[in-house]
């Protein structure tokens, strides 16, 4: 097995591993303070949850963390992973998985070249990379759909390959900006489990934003309320 | 909504409609007719002299004697590989370059505006670009100028080819300096129809670069739609003639331009290899846009191993930001190369090495005011006749669209882009032997629809978008308050979108003043403007004088343009004024 698969598929040790942390993060529009001071660290598997009504900043304060914030809204404070911050990194440096509303599946590529787009590129070698999207599908209940156009796939099964898709660029943190939102309740409750199962599994910090109380008692963790 | 009076309406409404559409269902056919007859009745009438059959001139056998004669005629295989190149080139450079560009400037705030800072080099026509990048790359142009004496020591122009060099590569310059413009436009037209931020932003959270997930991401869902324009230029640049002219190689020239000398030659016998020519070039284009297609395909094939490898290492961007940079150096050419010739037409004198005149007069611009005068009303009313009627056939295609609710689908974007795809010389010389047997060659109305043929497309193409995303809803509140279609036309419609409207109609304007081949056929050589006079002059005339027409070809689109864009401005300005 060589090195650099080791480094995508094994935790560090627990001493690099310190999570999410925001320290005095603050976000305006104009004159108008969503968030005035929010510190807060969520620890590696750890699932904190932040509620409010649409338009209190939630899907900002996510877009902060991941970097790609409109430069319309104002914001400062540290946002650090594991003990490093990268509030002056791009997005793309960041290794931030974030999951949406949409699964913003590429439409061009099919369910397997999806998944293959958020490999790491140190994964060598087209038998090596095969073998890893296969793996993620069949952990996404999946199996053989690699060849299948993400557009004939259930609402269900098109979240899935999302979630398998961020977790396998293997992100040091998980955003969730209401992904359970569109699904109807049986398949809410389903991808829920999926999600934090996956999640927490990889020992990955996750803040999820959302205004259904039923998300956050899901969740099981730390629930927080932004007054707006 | 169950208001019996309202259902009344409705249906009154739609007995309108029925009424009405009579006259209007016929204008996509009438629209259509207007430009593919003459190009259809062009081809044939191309097509049979190239077998040798012209009866106006003699020629009743059938026979490969043209062919013979074209193959046998002295250069024909460099013209032949210089055509081919040539065009290849300018289409694969400004492809790359156009995709490189928006990989690079995706997203920026201002390439909000990127369509007014398009503007002026998309509407200036081919022959004024030409003519200043001609100045520009000549021995004695502004470029040896700028560093002679002190840096090359030339006191003289030195003697080396550029412009005219066999290779074509002022020629290639040229092309690619007006088509990556015109690709940029089309590609940030596409934009609007992806989630390009929304997939942007999930390809970074994954890790990769913006210039490298626009090219992974965005490119692929857009090509569908840039497809057309790119087979438009490559078509274009094979067969283009007026720049091939100014700046392309002269023996022997490109396979159009010794199709157009041999129309032009005083010994009419030379219209049989002159057909051969064209329809060979035809052959051409249609063979290279099947290779472009081939081209497509391993093109994907090798874009989807580039995607599934994962890589995020950025050397993509570099090649893309290299195009960027690249990108705006060529559009700072194109600049330079109207300013340079407007400098010429207020030149007293310029002597070589020095970068700038001596002294500034308006002498040129007096002497050449006579002259200038009937040019210059050709120029407009030509391009304002073929913009009205245009705007007439496509405004009732709309309509009828609107009415129906039945928009006109792929296959019609494709017939819309015929008189783009066909090279203009493989039907424009069997379109005049109709027009001479007709008795209509050289007429105003023979020339305003040979423009027609090209303003059409253009103008359509412009305005339908704006026109299919209008709210629906101001029609249905105007319908429901009484009003019939025509007034829903004319006074909810055309006053909403007026901007688009008078942009379109600028497009179209630009589209028209820059003509120089269907002027020149149509109008059997007799009908001058200020293109088919700038290109003949182009080729020895005084460079003060060549300077008044390219400054006045660039200046009247680029007015036409300013004004589609101060109207609007104006009028709501003045409306507000009225409130307060």
């Amino acid at each position: 097995m060589s090195g650099s698969m080791r480094r995508t598929s094994v935790p560090p040790g627990p001493e690099a591993r310190a999570g999410l942390t925001l320290r005095g993060v603050r976000i305006a529009i104009r004159a108008h303070v969503l968030i005035p001071a929010l510190d807060l660290d969520i620890g590696p598997g750890e699932c904190v949850t932040i509620m409010g009504r649409s338009g209190a900043g939630k899907s900002t304060l996510l877009a902060y963390i991941a970097g790609t914030m409109e430069p319309a809204f104002s914001a400062a404070g540290q946002v650090a992973i594991d003990g490093v911050d990268v509030t002056g990194l791009a997005p793309e440096q960041r290794r931030i998985g974030i999951l949406f509303q949409d699964d913003l599946l590429f439409p061009h590529l099919s369910v397997g070249e999806n998944l293959a787009f958020g490999l790491p590129a140190s994964l060598r070698g087209i038998p090596a990379r095969r073998e890893a999207v296969e793996r993620a599908l069949a952990e996404a209940e999946l199996a053989g759909f690699a060849r299948r156009d993400p557009a004939t796939l259930s609402g269900g099964q098109r979240a899935r390959v999302a979630l398998m898709r961020t977790l396998l660029a293997a992100p040091r943190a998980l955003l969730l900006d209401e992904p359970f939102n569109k699904l109807d309740a049986q398949l809410r409750h389903d991808f829920r489990r999926f999600v934090f199962d996956h999640a927490t599994e990889r020992g990955l910090p996750i803040l999820l934003v959302t205004h259904d109380v039923a998300d956050a008692t899901a969740a099981g963790g730390r629930t927080m309320t932004l007054e707006a | 909504m169950d208001d019996p009076h309202h259902g009344r309406v409705g249906a009154a409404v739609h007995e309108v409609t029925r009424a009405r559409g009579g006259v209007l269902r016929l204008a996509p056919a009438l629209t259509v007719a207007v430009f593919l007859l003459p190009i259809g009745a062009g081809l044939i009438g191309t097509a049979l002299p190239a077998f040798g059959y012209l009866p106006a001139i003699g020629g009743r056998a059938f026979g490969i004697a043209p062919w013979r004669e074209l193959f046998a005629s002295p250069g024909i295989a460099t013209a032949v590989r210089t055509t081919v190149v040539t065009g290849i080139a300018a289409t694969l450079v400004s492809v790359a370059l156009a995709l490189g560009f928006c990989a690079v400037a995706h997203g920026r705030r201002w390439t909000r505006r990127i369509g007014g800072m398009l503007a002026p080099i998309l509407a200036t026509p081919h022959a004024a670009v030409a003519i200043g990048f001609a100045f520009v790359v000549a021995p004695s142009g502004w470029i040896a100028r700028a560093l002679s004496p002190w840096l090359t020591g030339w006191a003289l122009p030195p003697d080396i080819a550029t412009v005219g060099h066999a290779s074509g590569w002022p020629l290639v310059l040229c092309l690619v300096a007006k088509e990556t413009p015109y690709l940029i436009l089309m590609i940030a037209g596409a934009l609007h129809q992806v989630p390009a931020a929304r997939h942007l932003g999930i390809a970074r959270m994954l890790g990769y670069g913006v210039t490298e997930a626009w090219l992974k991401v965005i490119l692929p869902q857009i090509y569908p739609q840039i497809r057309l324009p790119i087979l438009a230029v490559l078509a274009f640049s094979l067969s283009v003639v007026d720049v091939a002219l100014i700046l392309g190689p002269s023996n022997p020239p490109t396979l159009a331009v010794l199709a157009v000398r041999w129309f032009g030659d005083a010994d009419i016998a030379n219209y049989f290899p002159g057909a051969a020519a064209a329809c060979l070039l035809f052959a051409i284009v249609v063979g290279a846009m099947m290779a472009w297609v081939a081209l497509e395909h391993a093109g994907e094939a090798v874009g989807r191993r580039w995607i599934a490898r994962g890589t995020r290492s950025g050397a993509a961007s570099i090649g893309a930001r290299a195009a960027f940079a690249m990108t705006i150096a060529l559009c700072a050419g194109s600049a330079l190369a109207i300013v340079g010739m407007s400098i010429w037409s207020f030149a007293a004198q310029w002597r070589f090495p020095d970068a700038l005149p001596g002294s500034l007069t308006l002498g040129n611009w007096s002497r050449l005011w006579a002259s200038l005068a009937v040019p210059v009303a050709t120029t407009l009313a030509l391009a304002l006749a073929a913009t009205l009627i245009a705007l007439l056939l496509v405004v009732c295609c709309l309509e009828n669209e609107s009415r129906t609710h039945r928009r006109a689908g792929d296959r019609a974007l494709w017939i819309l882009y015929v008189p783009l795809l066909v090279p203009q010389i493989a039907f424009l010389f069997g379109a005049q032997v109709l027009l001479v047997s007709t008795g209509l060659d050289g007429t105003f109305g023979a020339v305003v629809w040979a423009h027609l043929i090209f303003v059409l497309p253009y103008l359509f193409l412009s305005l339908a978008d704006p026109w299919r995303a209008l709210d629906p809803r101001y029609a249905r509140s105007a319908t429901s308050l009484g009003a019939t279609p025509l007034e829903l036309l004319l006074r909810i419609k055309l006053p909403l979108l007026m901007g688009p409207v008078l942009i379109a109609c600028a497009v179209a304007f630009a589209v028209s003043v820059g003509q120089y081949l269907p002027t020149l056929f149509a109008g059997s050589g007799r009908v001058a403007t200020l293109t088919t006079d700038a290109v003949t002059l182009s080729a020895g005339a005084d460079r003060r004088v060549i300077g008044v027409y390219a400054l006045l070809q660039a200046a009247l689109p680029c007015c036409a343009y300013l004004l589609a864009v101060a109207l609007p401005a104006w009028r709501m300005a003045h409306r507000r004024a009225r409130w307060t």
